[in-house]
């Protein structure tokens, strides 16, 4: 039953357009919200036992081969969870009643783009709906049509075409190499040692293409345009999981499930990640603009995500896997606070808004929380995955990286800490009793993210042992 | 040859379409459904968002810089019928057979036994693309 979580979107999306005038932005949000709690809920409460099994009668039909492990429950439920405050948040800061239901129809391709992409077994249909994502993406940037936004689109989009030409060329080397383009085949392919010389220039494609995709340095040029100038909810959308899914999910699945790499490969994608952490932590300094440094804040993390994938230990792994989520909840959470102080005093620029923040009391907490969590201050979420992650490299004997790893978060809670100051703690006005103007949408997603960040953080030991451990299956 | 840009856009996707005709006839069914698929049909709905943010320019300018580029252009077809006449009489290409992928020889089978997946993704990244063309064009003409 898992290819519902392909289909159910596929067709809520063709329902919506149907041409019945109750058919609204209003019906349109209800729906996607239920729709997307719904698939939160039901990765919850179900084991992955039940997924797997088709009725009889449903399957002649329904005969998509898909890839289902915990990893893929744990990205679709992280995709639900961000996709659900995106559209909150949107509800919010998009007035018009037809940009609004555009905002959703779209946001349902990018939610069907990104669910295939966790649950396909082969690497073309991978890189299809790779590319549905993309593509609803595009166009969700530039739904507010002014000139910084459809500027940082036309990079997002020339980028990214650049990575389709390189997975693509990488896909074909594949099926001269293995004949066919499967997971199964081309780890297959691997393990027989054939074509080795071939299969490896294509990995080499591949990782261009997913360096772009994730916004690593030095391949990050899209990703502060992109981020700052798009409307707030795709701001969250986009930083919050559609780069992830789209580069750091297939990162990880394929290098750690898929191909089997050499040793030359792993220290090439640890050097990456290392650089991406330093840089753009050392960038995130200089920004005065809020939304600017969570992006430059962002690459640093993902760096993090991919130092652990490059290390590639079991162990490693799974810091990455929950980095993944962690820092998909926690940046969102960020730029959910960037998102009410735009609403509230209409720019993110440091300098307009010091000292006005503390006139919003949730946003001011949650911020913190953020902030903490992003710097892996304990107990919070961030903590217990960088620390599995710097444990992993000191047990692969990877020192330096690990010190660097290390070091880097004291740079992370610097900026932070900085940005906070500027913002939150000085106070240049007396906090306005009652309502604080920030929508009540805005506010309750500030809160559900900072519980689920503090939530993680304090009952890591029980999720460690009944959600976490099951990840072992897929390592190796 | 055209001026119009969405005229070279269906030029493209025609030749594309043309291409994975020819593929499918030199026994590469699946090369054929990525050409068609992906050329044709994503690459055409990029370049026809694309061409939704230039500006339409004069009728007299129109003309002119018809009349311009269709003498521009004119001798290219000769010069590549002409080309490849020579290169097939003269050139001697070597022989060498790469590995023959997939031995199915009906488009059909393809397309719904292989690909699929493919298909649905397809699908939706051309309803995006609408989207993309309605965000940008409609809202804009409103």
């Amino acid at each position: 039953m898992v290819v519902l979580f392909i289909l159910v979107p596929f067709i809520l999306l063709l329902i919506l357009n149907l041409p019945f005038k109750f058919l609204n932005a209003r019906i349109a949000f209800w729906l996607s919200a239920a729709l997307l709690l719904t698939q939160a809920l039901l990765i919850l409460i179900n084991s992955l036992f039940a997924w797997s099994n088709y009725p009889a009668v449903l399957g002649q039909f329904l005969i998509f081969k898909l890839w289902l492990d915990p990893l893929a429950f744990i990205m679709l439920f992280t995709i639900a969870i961000v996709v659900f405050v995106s559209l909150l948040v949107a509800r919010s800061t998009i007035t018009t009643e037809r940009r609004s239901f555009n905002f959703i129809n779209l946001l349902l391709v990018a939610l069907t783009g990104m669910n295939a992409t966790v649950l396909v077994a082969d690497i073309f249909s991978l890189y299809v709906f790779v590319e549905v994502t993309a593509v609803a993406v595009f166009v969700l940037m530039a739904i507010e049509k002014n000139r910084f936004a459809i500027e940082g689109t036309f990079k997002y989009l020339v980028l990214s075409m650049f990575a389709s030409v390189f997975i693509l060329t990488s896909i074909a080397f594949f099926i001269l190499a293995c004949g066919e383009v499967s997971f199964a085949g081309i780890h297959n392919a691997f393990l027989a040692n054939s074509n080795i010389i071939l299969l490896n220039f294509a990995i080499g494609l591949f990782l261009c293409g997913l360096f772009i995709k994730c916004g690593v340095v030095p391949f990050h040029g899209w990703v502060p345009d992109a981020y700052s100038e798009a409307q707030s909810a795709v701001s969250v959308l986009l930083a919050g999981i559609v780069t992830k899914v789209t580069g750091i999910y297939v990162l990880m699945r394929l290098f750690s499930s898929v191909f089997v790499l050499k040793g030359s490969f792993h220290n090439l994608i640890m050097l990456i990640g290392v650089i991406s952490i330093v840089f753009a932590a050392l960038a995130a300094f200089r920004q005065d603009n809020i939304k600017r440094m969570l992006s430059y804040s962002s690459i640093s993390q993902v760096g993090y995500i991919v130092l652990a994938i490059g290390c590639g230990t079991p162990l490693a792994i799974l810091g990455a896997i929950l980095h993944f989520f962690n820092h998909a909840i926690f940046k969102s959470l960020l730029f959910v606070n960037a998102a009410a102080l735009e609403k509230k005093f209409g720019s993110t620029d440091v300098s307009i808004i010091t000292g006005l923040g503390n006139q919003l009391p949730v946003t001011s907490a949650t911020s913190l929380v953020g902030l903490l969590s992003t710097a892996g201050i304990p107990p919070l979420s961030g903590f217990w995955s960088k620390l599995i992650i710097i444990i992993a490299l000191f047990n692969a004997q990877q020192f330096t990286y690990a010190w660097i790893a290390l070091l880097a978060s004291v740079l992370t809670l610097a900026y932070f800490l900085f940005m906070e100051r500027n913002v939150f703690f000085i106070k240049t006005e007396a906090a306005p009793e009652g309502n604080d103007g920030v929508p009540f949408g805005i506010k309750f997603c500030e809160i559900l993210l900072a519980a689920i960040t503090i939530g993680v953080g304090l009952g890591f030991p029980f999720i460690l042992n009944s959600q976490i451990l099951q990840l072992r299956g897929l390592l190796y | 040859m055209t001026i119009r840009l969405v005229h070279s856009v269906v030029g493209l996707a025609l030749t594309s379409a043309i291409l994975a005709a020819i593929m499918y006839r030199l026994n590469s069914p699946l090369a054929a459904v990525f050409e068609l698929s992906v050329c044709s049909g994503l690459i055409s709905v990029i370049f026809i968002t694309t061409v939704s943010f230039t500006q339409r320019i004069s009728k007299e300018r129109f003309i002119v810089r018809r009349r311009e580029r269709l003498l521009r252009f004119l001798y290219l077809p000769f010069i590549i019928i002409i080309v490849g006449l020579l290169l097939v009489r003269y050139l001697k290409i070597p022989q060498f057979s790469l590995p023959c992928l997939a031995q199915v020889t009906d488009v059909r089978l393809v397309l719904w036994n292989m690909r699929h997946l493919d298909l649905l993704g397809q699908a939706v990244i051309i309803i995006a693309g609408v989207f993309g063309v309605v965000v940008f064009f409609k809202e804009s003409n409103k």
